[in-house]
């Protein structure tokens, strides 16, 4: 336990919207400038704890429904605030144009992001799809732990496992300062990125090679309910026919991710929906997987009888 | 009955502790359910490891009547083993959620349990007689050769050890795609309700291979989900009469005659928010986690993270009594919030005659409260205060800076002894509180 008020050591996190002032094309707030910087850190801190913990409760074998529902409603919260007060766009604004902050948490980056793309598509930011978001989280957080400045290699990864601490979330991003600024600059980092991703993604998840192809569109759906501006990188199909045969059901995981596959629209319940209530669907299209769904769900009603 | 509080008419003391005393606990142990029958004459505990234990009161001694009687191991079982869903490539846990007794009706004794995912009646029956004497068969049960029988006798009961046999007659399945949290009998004693977070289910006690379900709340597009169900009970009296409490704090009394589906309440229980303690963990402290009827069927108790509330029937825009659990942990819900203590469902129960409620708390503290003379009290289940009939301290937490002696400060709280399940018999003051994996019994004293 640690007394509410604590400062953690980010390296200004919170008033970083404001000291990278001059970066930032459009002047803060009135509202962002009078919020104290120990409530945006707290609330910062606050939303990045949410949506590790998000992807802790999506990690479990048996996800917890009123856990997660409790969770997703309450970064849904910070949100909402951090728009009203305009220091949403501003993050993702200072976020876009500033270097990575070493201590920044992806989860944060990949929200700010993608924002940051509908912001500059003259749109606001819609309410993100929590357990979508946390899928390209995963996927994000898995590249960072990769060594991303080779090229496609195998690289060694600590397991994504639900037993990762705070600590190894923050320390990701450390590493990533070089990626980030190389992705900002030439923008092939991306796809390297994606890569890796697909390959480090493997590496951690014992061996489920499916979801790879899933990965290369994850990009698009983890951020579903936003406007996406700049499209995920084509799958690799040298990647994707080395490790098509893996039987993908067995992982739980591999679940989630299929069901992102199969029915790209499909929003954060969807998929805790299939982890609770379907099982993992061979790689199929999207049409057959929705009547898959739908066929269990006729038949579940059929036994219970209602 | 007398109320709960000290004074000098009652007192609470400590009458027995069930379970290993080991530092070491093995999950397994862990109780997760706790429930007296109608008559109090049995208490039933659930454990994660998917057990059953069934204690018996046993009548007091005629020697020492100051004493009332203690409660001894009457039937030990495996109600539910752990399952792996091929579907879904999950596997199912076996701990209890929840048990509920029947009614008795004859000799027998008859509970559900459940899972997350499966309900079972069970048979619970004592043997203490057997047959003698017969004539096709010799007492060690071979068969006589039909020759050899010259005359003919009438089998004798004759007395034997007590056998207490518990055997699953009715197994509930497949009707739940999320986790079970609540199930409970009808004053029918013909159908009982299951809920699950989206779901509730009526079900007929012989029927098994279907139920009904009469509440969905689960949307056409998961992606909208925001509230989950979290809690459902019948009504005492009224068989057509239940209630089921959400994750956003609201209870809804809905009424079977009215629709097949209960989609829509009757009533719609929701204390207005108060905006000055608005906070980011408003929503997650409001999530109501137990929801009972008073004995009496007027009132409705309901426990959310920092507090019990008492809800008149017929009044829908606020409770009618509030209770502070431990206000003090307010200011640590960030922390709460961060060890996922916050998440903890506690329970709560009524005493017989509606007079006291109580509920659980962590550092192994419990509380009461009266609602008559709106006292309350804390009190501690530990080994330490274990001696037989020893009287229970009343214990304190301080919330200020200064910290008086034997008061306990927030800090010093240890978060892993919680109390989550506590059961009061239905008309004594005795209660059961489980404590992680140990079962402390407590008594009035008698004066």
């Amino acid at each position: 336990m640690f007394p509410k008020g604590t400062k953690r050591k980010f390296s200004d996190s919170g008033e970083e919207p404001v000291s990278s002032g001059d970066q930032v094309p459009v002047a803060p707030s009135v509202a962002a400038r009078t919020l104290t910087s120990s409530y945006s850190l707290q609330r910062q801190s606050l939303l990045d704890m949410s949506l590790i913990k998000l992807q802790l409760c999506h990690m479990l074998v048996e996800p917890n429904l009123c856990r997660s529902v409790l969770i997703a409603n309450t970064v849904r919260q910070i949100q909402e605030e951090m728009t009203q007060d305009g220091t949403w766009q501003i993050m993702t604004q200072a976020l876009a144009a500033a270097q990575c902050p070493a201590d920044r948490l992806v989860a944060t980056e990949v929200l700010c992001r993608q924002t940051d793309a509908a912001a500059q598509a003259g749109q606001s930011p819609k309410p993100f799809s929590v357990v979508g978001l946390e899928e390209g989280y995963h996927a994000e957080e898995v590249v960072m732990e990769g060594d991303v400045e080779t090229e496609v290699t195998m690289s060694t990864l600590s397991p994504v496992s639900p037993q990762l601490s705070s600590a190894s979330y923050l320390a990701g991003p450390f590493g990533m300062g070089p990626c980030w600024e190389e992705e900002e600059e030439d923008g092939e980092c991306e796809e390297d990125e994606e890569e890796d991703s697909e390959e480090c993604a493997s590496e951690s998840e014992e061996g489920d090679r499916d979801h790879l192809s899933a990965e290369s569109r994850t990009g698009e759906q983890v951020f579903g309910t936003f406007e996406i501006k700049h499209p995920a990188p084509p799958p690799d199909p040298a990647l994707e026919e080395l490790f098509s045969d893996v039987d993908p059901s067995y992982y739980d995981l591999d679940t989630v991710l299929t069901g992102m596959q199969s029915a790209p629209k499909m929003g954060p319940y969807d998929l805790l929906e299939s982890l609770s209530s379907h099982g993992p669907t061979a790689l199929s299209s999207s049409s057959s997987c929705r009547s898959d769904l739908n066929e269990l769900d006729h038949i579940m009603e059929i036994i219970v009888g209602s | 009955m007398a109320g709960v509080a000290g004074g000098n008419d009652f007192q609470w003391c400590f009458s027995q502790v069930k379970g290993a005393i080991d530092e070491d606990v093995a999950d397994a142990d862990i109780i997760s359910t706790v429930e007296f029958n109608y008559s109090g004459e049995l208490l039933a505990t659930g454990d994660k490891g998917g057990r059953v234990v069934i204690f018996q009161h046993e009548q007091e001694s005629k020697n020492r009547p100051h004493l009332r009687g203690e409660y001894n191991v009457y039937s030990t079982f495996q109600s539910h083993e752990p399952e792996f869903d091929y579907l879904k490539s999950l596997e199912i846990e076996e701990k209890i959620n929840k048990i509920r007794w029947l009614p008795q009706q004859n000799a027998a004794h008859f509970l559900l349990s459940t899972n997350d995912k499966t309900i079972k009646l069970w048979k619970i029956s004592e043997r203490d007689k057997r047959a003698e004497g017969y004539n096709l068969k010799d007492e060690d049960g071979r068969l006589r050769d039909p020759f050899r029988i010259t005359s003919l006798r009438v089998p004798v009961l004759m007395p034997m050890d007590l056998m207490v046999e518990a055997s699953p007659r009715r197994i509930f399945a497949n009707a739940h795609t999320y986790h079970i949290n609540s199930i409970s009998v009808n004053s029918d004693h013909e159908t009982y309700l299951s809920a699950d977070d989206l779901r509730i289910n009526l079900w007929h006690l012989e029927i098994t291979d279907r139920s009904f379900n009469i509440v969905d709340i689960k949307p056409a597009n998961m992606e909208e989900l925001t509230e989950v169900i979290t809690a459902a009970e019948c009504h005492p009296h009224q068989c057509n009469v239940f209630v089921y409490s959400s994750s956003k704090g609201t209870i809804r009394l809905c009424d079977m005659r009215s629709a097949a589906l209960c989609d829509r309440h009757s009533k719609f229980f929701e204390e207005p928010e108060d905006p000055s303690s608005r906070s980011f963990f408003s929503e997650i402290i409001s999530s109501i986690s137990d929801v009972k009827f008073s004995h009496s069927g007027r009132y409705m108790m309901t426990r959310d993270y920092l507090s019990v509330k008492v809800w008149d029937l017929n009044m829908e825009n606020r409770p009618v009594e509030t209770y502070q659990v431990h206000e003090y942990l307010r200011s640590k819900l960030c922390s709460l919030y961060e060890n996922d203590c916050i998440f903890d469902k506690f329970e709560c129960c009524w005493n017989g005659s509606d007079s006291a409620i109580m509920t659980g708390s962590y550092n192994n503290f419990f509380r009461m409260f009266d609602r008559n003379t709106r006292r309350d009290i804390t009190l501690e289940a530990s080994r330490e205060s274990s001696k037989p009939r020893a009287t229970l301290k009343p214990r304190k937490v301080s919330t200020g800076g200064k910290r008086k002696k034997d008061e306990i400060s927030v800090d010093s709280l240890d978060f892993n002894k919680k109390i989550l399940h506590t059961a009061w018999h239905p008309k004594d003051n005795v209660i059961a509180v489980a404590a992680t994996n140990n079962l402390y019994i407590f008594q009035d004293k008698i004066n």
